[in-house]
């Protein structure tokens, strides 16, 4: 198809976003102890609560083993060789506004192409920008809490907000869920916490962009969203992280609630240093993210665009508790070179007249596994429930991989729910036919697989989707011939 | 540390007590077969609902406690439930033996029927490469069961080029007794190259007592060899059976497979077929009907190990009562398996609200330049088409039987042996639909 130098060409282009930052950081010892955890809430000027509660789940952590399950390989994890906690040193005693913020990590997030300063007004989008364990800047605090919305890291949601995030942090997803929950909940750095008050649709979009910047760190960010009774939500998360030869560890943990009426739609683009063509480095991406239809007619809502991360294992998964609530589940998982991707939601269906709809597009390329598995449970109650799946494969070369695992259990007889997969390359018809046309074997490539992914895409907020049909582009650079 | 015994000790006790005198002990590579499975079963012992194939189906009931092997019968027993008279070789076992008196086995010309134990005396060659060696004793426990300790079974073995004109029927009956006992048939079913046949295997016996069947079926095709293989599990709805059966399909050969499960209160069948040569094809329908408190598990895997192969699959289940069924339907595409064709599909009726259906149809796709589709769908009787044929003045209830056989005929109908075809279709009108108030039986 396409001729060998175009391919050669594209192949050694390089992950865009791979350059670090010399910033001043100021670093935890390396490894894992209460001592650590005791560390981490100290800097973090936290209550006791919370230095208790992150002190089971580290006890908790102890008592479990790493999951093997998932369908992908790596090496073991030294647990005691990850540096807990990366914050960029504060100047003084930390910035009071974007003003202060070192030069350097402002410089860092224009090079992202993140605006933090608030006179971008025009994008819109308040933004919360984490940088290894700390939050670095939150935009547009102000004009979100006119309305009585809190948006803001989630250090200061526990230091401002205590009674908020005690009554329903680990609700959703317990300390003790999975090992890298366990892990998360022990020595969680930073994340974003939303609080969207009964009957107030946020005006913008909510954002927090993750960076991983220093060396043989984890990144265990914590995210937590409620949306009162009436009240919705849209919210955006980006990451990226320097190449490094090593790989890094990333367990973030998000928790949604929905109360009646609410909505949340929750969309990421992961982009995570995904390792070089041999494999070498790159993140493991090992989330656990989980959203409670608490109320009636609430709607919880995922999109993600997955193309980056060495190995990528997550599920995000909706309980669909409340009467007639809604679970959507948008994903876009792309692996190439020797990328791994175990990924798929779940839906847990309780109350009566719930449904959910899963579209998941997987894109093999390279040496890349992609990996969808799902759970679809209609429990006993689930009276009228209805589920639609979708999972579509897509192969670009002869030594990648697509495997499909759905679970479907069905336990109540008004339960519909239907399940469809196909997996196939990319035609050559098609092909032949956009190349007649005049397109370039690439163009014509990235047009398919764009036409494959749209029903993904058009549930992105535009900024996203246009910086998600791009970022597609770079990933399949030189899988095609 | 002093553990209780385990049910897979005293298989394994009983398997050093009697191993000189099962079939075939004095071949060398049986006797290592044997040895292999039972040290197997002995080191990894039953499954549990901690492993991922057998998540959804507790085994527990069928390997708590060991089964003996069947009591002697004294006189002969009925006929019943050995099927109508048709043409073709007919082999029936009652309670795992041999029983002449319900057999007809006319003579074919190339073609052979026997027990397994005959064959094992007289010709064991051909068993050698396919017996013990298609179904992986490793992986499934109760295959290691039945051929550590397997007595008896079927051959069938079709010569180059022989076209087997009728079906062979091979019947095991198991009858009530008074303690539980344990069945374990062995078939081997061999086609040589362009050999063709069709053969109906029949798990059977009246209600009453908790009898274990651990059945193997390993099947071998030559090249452009075709075999029409149909399997009837209507045994005691208090029974457990298993059935372990694997088949290698070479160039250009076609396996068709026809699964009925009706009886037996634990069913867990695993059905696997290689297609080992290019061109391969293999059709594998299924139907369960369960009610009552039946739990049935349908294991299927296709590897599709060469190009150009092609793969159908359609299951489909009706519930009713507290029953559950599993299905866990593979596809793995090799590498080198280019051009595959597969099509997986499961569809499942629930009647009642307190039935329970696991579905998982996997896909595990390592070539490029493929088509693999498969599809699950679990729903109810369609409210809308139960409204319009009431007001057709069609009854309810008939309504429903209706609805529920239209759902089934697609299986039913794709049963490429007449009576075969008509006595499932009865069995579904005197079982699904009936209700308190049900109308004709």
């Amino acid at each position: 198809m396409a001729s060998p130098e175009t391919i050669h060409a594209l192949a050694t282009k390089e992950y865009p976003y791979g350059f670090s930052s010399d910033i001043a950081e100021e670093t935890a010892p390396r490894g894992l102890s209460e001592e650590i955890v005791r560390l981490i809430s100290r800097k973090k000027g936290e209550p006791d609560w919370m230095t208790e509660w992150r002190l089971k789940a580290y006890r908790h952590w102890l008592t479990m083993e790493e999951p093997r399950w998932a369908n992908v390989r790596y090496g073991p994890i030294n647990y005691q060789d990850i540096i807990y906690y990366a914050a960029p040193k504060p100047k003084g005693s930390g910035p009071k506004s974007l003003d202060e913020v070192d030069p350097e990590v402002l410089k860092m997030f224009d090079k992202l192409g993140i605006p933090l300063h608030e006179r971008e007004k025009l994008a819109g989008v308040a933004v919360d920008a984490v940088v290894d364990s700390v939050s670095v800047a939150t935009t547009f605090k102000k004009k979100l809490s006119e309305m009585g919305i809190v948006f803001c890291s989630f250090s200061e949601a526990v230091r401002e907000h205590g009674d908020l995030v005690r009554r329903y942090l680990g609700t959703v997803v317990p300390a003790n869920d999975n090992f890298f929950a366990a892990l998360n909940s022990a020595v969680f750095s930073d994340g974003s916490f939303c609080y969207v008050p009964k009957g107030v649709r946020c005006p913008m979009e909510l954002s927090t962009y993750f960076r991983i910047n220093a060396a043989d760190t984890g990144q265990f960010e914590r995210t937590l969203i409620i949306t009162e009774e009436g009240a919705s939500v849209s919210y955006l998360e980006g990451c990226t992280a320097p190449k490094r030869d090593k790989n890094q560890l990333h367990a973030a943990v998000v928790e949604l609630i929905a109360l009646d009426d609410a909505q949340i739609k929750y969309s990421t683009v992961q982009n995570w240093y995904p390792g070089d063509k041999e494999g070498r480095g790159g993140i493991y991406n090992f989330v656990t993210k989980r959203g409670a239809c608490r109320g009636r007619n609430s709607r919880i809502s995922w999109t993600q665009v997955e193309t980056g991360s060495a190995i990528t294992w997550k599920y995000p998964s909706c309980i669909l508790q409340g009467e007639n609530s809604v679970g959507e589940f948008y994903s876009v998982a792309v692996v190439n070179n020797r990328q791994q991707a175990d990924t798929g939601t779940k839906m847990i269906h309780i109350g009566k007249n719930t449904k959910s709809t899963i579209i998941s597009k997987g894109i093999s390329a390279g040496r890349g596994q992609n990996t969808y598995r799902g759970l679809v449970r209609i429990q006993r109650g689930a009276e009228g429930a209805r589920n639609y799946s979708q999972c579509d494969s897509l192969l670009i070369g002869e030594t990648c991989g697509a495997h499909t695992f759905p679970y479907l259990d069905v336990q109540n007889p008004s339960g519909q729910v239907e399940h469809e997969a196909s997996t196939s390359k990319i035609g050559e018809d098609q092909l032949f036919y956009l190349r007649q046309r005049g397109l370039s074997p690439e163009d014509a490539v990235n047009l398919i697989v764009n036409g494959f992914c749209k029903r993904v895409f058009k549930e992105l907020p535009m900024e996203f989707a246009v910086e998600a049909q791009k970022l597609l582009a770079v990933s399949l650079e030189g899988s095609v011939g | 540390m002093a553990a209780p015994v385990e049910t897979r000790d005293l298989y394994l006790e009983e398997y050093r007590r009697r191993a000189p005198d099962l079939p075939g002990a004095g071949l060398p590579w049986l006797r290592r077969t044997r040895e292999d499975a039972i040290e197997r079963l002995a080191s990894r012992g039953f499954p549990t609902t901690r492993e991922e194939a057998w998540r959804f189906t507790d085994s527990g009931p069928a390997s708590r406690a060991p089964f003996a092997p069947p009591p002697p019968r004294s006189g002969a027993a009925s006929a019943a439930g050995a099927g109508p008279a048709h043409p073709g070789a007919h082999l029936t076992f009652l309670d795992g033996r041999p029983a002449p008196d319900l057999s007809a086995l006319p003579a074919a010309p190339g073609a052979s029927v026997a027990t397994l134990r005959e064959a094992l005396d007289r010709s064991p060659a051909p068993l050698e490469p396919v017996l013990g060696r298609l179904v992986p004793a490793a992986e499934h426990p109760f295959a290691a069961l039945n051929t550590s300790l397997f007595e008896d079974g079927a051959l069938v073995h079709v010569q180059k080029g022989v076209v087997l004109a009728d079906p062979v029927h091979l019947v095991f009956l198991s009858w009530r007794a008074a303690e539980p006992f344990r069945t374990l048939p062995r078939i081997v079913l061999l086609l040589e190259e362009g050999a063709a046949a069709t053969v109906v295997v029949s798990y059977t016996g009246p209600a009453g007592g908790a009898m274990l069947t651990s059945a193997v079926t390993e099947v071998a095709l030559g090249e452009g060899a075709s075999l029409r293989l149909v399997k009837v599990q209507r045994e005691s709805v208090e029974g457990f059976h298993l059935d372990a059966t694997a088949a290698r399909v070479a160039r250009g050969a076609a396996f068709s497979s026809h699964v009925v499960t009706l009886g037996a209160a634990l069913s867990r069948t695993d059905l696997t077929v290689a297609l080992a040569g290019a061109g391969a094809e293999c059709g594998l329908s299924g139907l369960y009907e369960l009610r009552g408190r039946q739990h049935a598990d349908h294991h299927t895997t296709i590897v599709h190990e060469a190009p150009q192969g092609t793969s159908r699959e359609l299951y489909k289940g009706v519930l009713d009562g507290r029953s559950r069924a599993v299905f866990d339907g593979r596809i793995l595409v090799r590498p080198e398996a280019q051009k595959t064709n597969a099509l997986q599909t499961n569809k499942n009726l629930l009647l009642s609200p307190e039935a329970l259906v696991n579905t998982k149809p996997e896909l595990q796709i390592f070539a490029n330049d493929v088509k693999v589709k498969h599809g699950a769908t679990i729903g109810q009787l369609d409210r809308d088409v139960l409204f319009y044929l009431r007001s057709r003045g069609i009854p309810e209830e008939e309504a429903r039987r209706l609805l529920i056989h239209a759902f089934a005929s697609e299986v039913v109908d794709a049963i490429p042996v007449p009576w075969v075809r008509e006595t499932t279709a009865a069995a579904l009108f005197t079982t699904i639909g009936e209700r308190p108030d049900g109308g004709r039986p």
